[in-house]
């Protein structure tokens, strides 16, 4: 009891302390604390961004398009990481010798050697490697571009076809004809038609779930599957998509060369491919470790259990070894992807416009608001790591083995 | 009986077959082979992609790395002389290690005065020998509990009365701490032996450090913080952070597992806090907001400011990893430990702790290779790190355009560090194996 009362006594003691040094040097430096700044004009640009920005906007946008550029990079990261993670961590544990070396390599290197380094590795190969857009120009160009025309590999980014819909949702700008004839209509992206899109595909993947279940169901009554289930479950993902994407008139937009540059497509910037691919290979390597400890924990017994009940090796892996697995593999997992989110903020190695550069960096320059920023900054960065624990907490209660 | 059956059969053998060598296919060489890398289709596909891609990358490297140029003032230079010796391929470019490799290891330390940070890292291998292997006389370890302060002296430089000085603050403390508990009783001396050396530092040691300079002057000559850089400044970040952290990763571990509302709930914070915002906005805030948060006329160096917001981010990580060994521990023992009599800080130290740690080693040992990578983050805040000055070395005229042989560079230096500690975590591992399980 003493002991609690003199650490209470201390830590308010030191938050005291705290608070006045603050309030006494704020009012030495003649500043006050308020967050007023994040609606006036931001003034400066953002080379990458997912909705609309201009420097006219405010700095509570630019910071939004911070956000927004951060989540990007994680959620792109995560998916590339955990492919090449159970990649990797499956074939380390394969009987291959040299297969199993191979990935004991690409995981003994990226966890020894620091991410910064890798990013700074990637960006400059790609900056410095790769042929400039003149390049491509000419009757001999120095490079061309790959994948039948669709891919350019600039050391200015990657140019990739973009997807456009002559019928939008979101309305088309009619272009004027020039010769005073029916006015042609360009193709618009609209995140609108994105989002029909993507409705219609997770209303595929829940419509496939409910055939599956429904098969199931018959199977377990009459002991006999429909047949055909399989290629009923993917025509319900494909058709209603193929038929959106068919009614939105979707064309290709493919790069192509204007002057200098290319034009046309989607232009994926060097920070941004130099920070995925890096957080990836780097993440991807602690994965494959803790695939690999997930597939080890279970026993060797399990397998032989299954097989003794006649099971395939595909259903024991399915049904039997995977399950108790996951209850290994995904809490590190997750805090794995919490890493990654956080180190996303190494982005300010390539100048990648992530919520450090936008809110964190300029913002806080212009303004000279580094308490503010700096705050609400790490209120992003909590929250953000906040829910992603309280969702795996959620997860872990509802796996966890019920002991009696 | 018998003799029907003897004449059922005709042929009886009375003696062993001699042993025979097992099949060809089934030993040796050729059974290796055969059973880890053609024992399937797939597993074959697989191994001739692998050796392909081997060979691939080793056809393009190893000629790249082993015909590199070492004598070059730039990397025009280099590539004249490339060209010169008529080699059909490119080459590496080592020069630029050659050039500067005293800058990437030291940064803009003295030249003259090198072997004080080569001596810090004997006197440093030194002391942590008797840490890490049990073989080492225990007497080392007073050289030990000595050492920091004489890595700080020789990295510094000085008067070396300031070192001295602040030692005597522990020491003191250490003697109350153990002679003042008749006297005080135990709670009044734990709090004597936080206050009072803190007083000392206060008000005492630089005034004592002054005479004594006076008295008996010794010193060598000062080296101001933004000269260090390079491998060394990791390294410096890297160890005093991981020095650092254990122990407060401890305390707060033992505090989130505590009983008492309050230390317990502001273990949480501090953990969750910490480990919530990245290192980086961590640094800047260490670069940016530290003035704030001290009082005016208080301003203190940006390295020891980074040192003291790595500890802190580290400590953070480490305690949840010493509180998973601390939960590992089955109930038995805590109750084992209070049944014997133990008070609280006697069965954390005596029963608890011995073995959480053991089972948290690799988290551990994983953190602090986490920390010493992120000592390159330090390049944002403006120190000179190893990255910092290969940008710095980059955008020189001379050696513009360079790049793989930097990184090699930089990469092994990092990874000949971390590698060999988790190869020494798995060592420990495997000696503390008491085997019951």
């Amino acid at each position: 009891m003493t002991i609690q009362v003199v650490a209470f006594a201390l830590i308010l003691f030191a938050i005291y302390w705290l608070g006045r040094n603050i309030v006494a040097n704020l009012e030495d430096l003649g500043k006050d604390f308020d967050f007023g700044f994040l609606t006036s004009r931001a003034g400066y640009d953002i080379n990458q961004r997912l909705i609309e920005y201009s420097n006219e906007s405010t700095h509570g946008r630019a910071a939004l398009v911070g956000i927004l550029n951060t989540l990007l990079v994680a959620v792109l990261g995560c998916a590339l990481a955990t492919v090449l993670g159970v990649i990797a961590g499956v074939l380390r544990l394969s009987r291959n010798w040299i297969v199993a070396r191979l990935m004991t390599v690409y995981v003994e290197g990226f966890r020894n050697i620091p991410l910064l380094l890798w990013i700074i590795l990637i960006f400059a190969v790609m900056t410095e490697a790769t042929p400039r857009p003149a390049d491509f120009r000419g009757d001999e160009p120095a490079a061309s571009m790959i994948v039948g025309d669709s891919i350019a590999v600039t050391n200015r980014g990657i140019y990739i076809p973009n997807v456009l819909f002559t019928r939008s949702l979101g309305g088309n700008e009619v272009l004027p004809a020039a010769d005073g004839g029916a006015a042609a209509v360009s193709p618009a992206a609209s995140s609108l038609d994105w989002l029909l899109f993507i409705a219609v595909v997770v209303a595929g993947f829940f419509g496939a779930r409910a055939i599956g279940r429904w098969a199931t169901a018959t199977q377990e009554a009459t002991g006999i599957r429909p047949p055909g289930t399989f290629w009923m479950r993917v025509a319900v993902i494909i058709l209603p998509a193929a038929i959106v994407l068919v009614a939105l008139g979707a064309t290709l937009d493919l790069p192509h060369l204007r002057g200098f540059n290319f034009t046309g497509g989607i232009h994926l910037r060097n920070s941004l491919i130099a920070l995925w691919l890096a957080l990836s290979l780097y993440t991807g390597a602690f994965i494959a470790e803790i695939v690999r400890a997930g597939i080890l924990s279970v026993s060797n017994g399990q397998t032989e259990a299954a097989f003794a009940l006649g099971m395939r090796p595909n259903w024991t892996m399915n049904l039997v070894i995977l399950p108790q697995a996951m209850r290994v593999i995904i809490p590190p997992l997750i805090s794995h992807y919490l890493n990654l989110t956080k180190n996303s903020s190494l982005a300010i190695a390539v100048g990648y416009m992530d919520v450090r550069s936008t809110l964190g960096g300029i913002t806080i320059n212009q303004t000279g608001r580094e308490l503010e920023g700096m705050l609400l900054l790490g209120l992003f960065y909590l929250v953000t790591s906040l829910i992603i624990s309280g969702v795996m907490n959620m997860y872990n209660n509802s796996v966890k083995l019920k002991e009696r | 009986m018998s003799d029907t059956h003897a004449q059922s059969v005709q042929f009886v053998r009375d003696t062993m077959i001699p042993e025979q060598d097992a099949p060809i296919t089934e030993k040796g060489a050729v059974k290796w082979v055969r059973e880890n890398l053609f024992s399937s289709w797939l597993n074959a596909i697989l191994t001739i992609v692998s050796i392909l891609v081997v060979y691939w990358v080793l056809a393009h490297i190893l000629p790249w790395m082993l015909g590199g140029i070492w004598v070059a003032e730039s990397l025009t230079q280099c590539r004249e002389i490339r060209d010169a010796s008529g080699i059909g391929y490119d080459v590496a470019c080592w020069a630029v290690i050659s050039d500067r490799w005293h800058q990437l290891l030291f940064g803009f330390y003295p030249s003259g005065l090198y072997w004080r940070p080569i001596l810090t890292l004997i006197v440093f291998g030194a002391a942590i020998a008797p840490i890490l292997f049990s073989g080492v006389s225990r007497k080392m370890l007073l050289f030990s509990i000595a050492a920091p302060f004489l890595a700080y002296w020789l990295l510094w430089g000085g008067s070396i009365w300031g070192p001295v000085a602040a030692a005597l603050g522990f020491v003191i403390g250490w003697a109350i701490m153990t002679y003042g508990e008749g006297v005080l009783g135990a709670l009044a001396s734990i709090i004597a032996a936080l206050v009072v050396p803190i007083l000392y530092w206060l008000f005492v040691a630089g005034a004592l450090a002054g005479v004594l300079q006076d008295f008996l002057p010794i010193g060598i000559e000062n080296i101001r913080s933004d000269q260090f850089g390079g491998f060394m400044l990791a390294l410096i970040i890297g160890v005093s952070g991981i020095v650092l952290s254990l122990p407060l990763g401890i305390l707060l571990a033992l505090g989130r597992q505590s009983d008492l509302f309050i230390i317990n709930k502001c273990s949480v914070i501090f953990i969750e806090v910490i480990r919530g915002v990245p290192l980086i906005v961590w640094l800047f805030t260490a670069s940016l907001l530290l003035n704030y948060f001290l009082p005016p006329e208080v301003s203190f160096d940006l390295m020891l400011r980074v040192i003291i917001m790595v500890t802190l981010f580290a400590s953070a990580y480490i305690a949840e990893v010493v509180r998973g060994g601390l939960a590992a521990l089955p109930r038995g023992q805590y109750e084992g430990a209070d049944s014997l009599g133990l008070d609280y800080w006697q069965s954390m130290r005596l029963i608890i702790l011995p073995q959480a740690l053991k089972i948290s080693i690799p988290g551990i040992v994983s953190t602090f290779i986490g920390l010493f990578k992120d000592t390159t983050l330090v390049v944002f805040i403006g120190l000179l790190d190893p990255i910092g000055l290969s940008n710095a070395i980059r955008a020189d005229s001379d050696w513009n355009g360079i790049y793989w042989e930097l990184f090699i560079f930089i990469g092994l230096c990092f990874f000949i560090f971390c590698f060999s500690m988790s190869r020494y975590s798995q060592w420990l591992e495997r000696k503390l194996t008491t085997g019951h399980h």
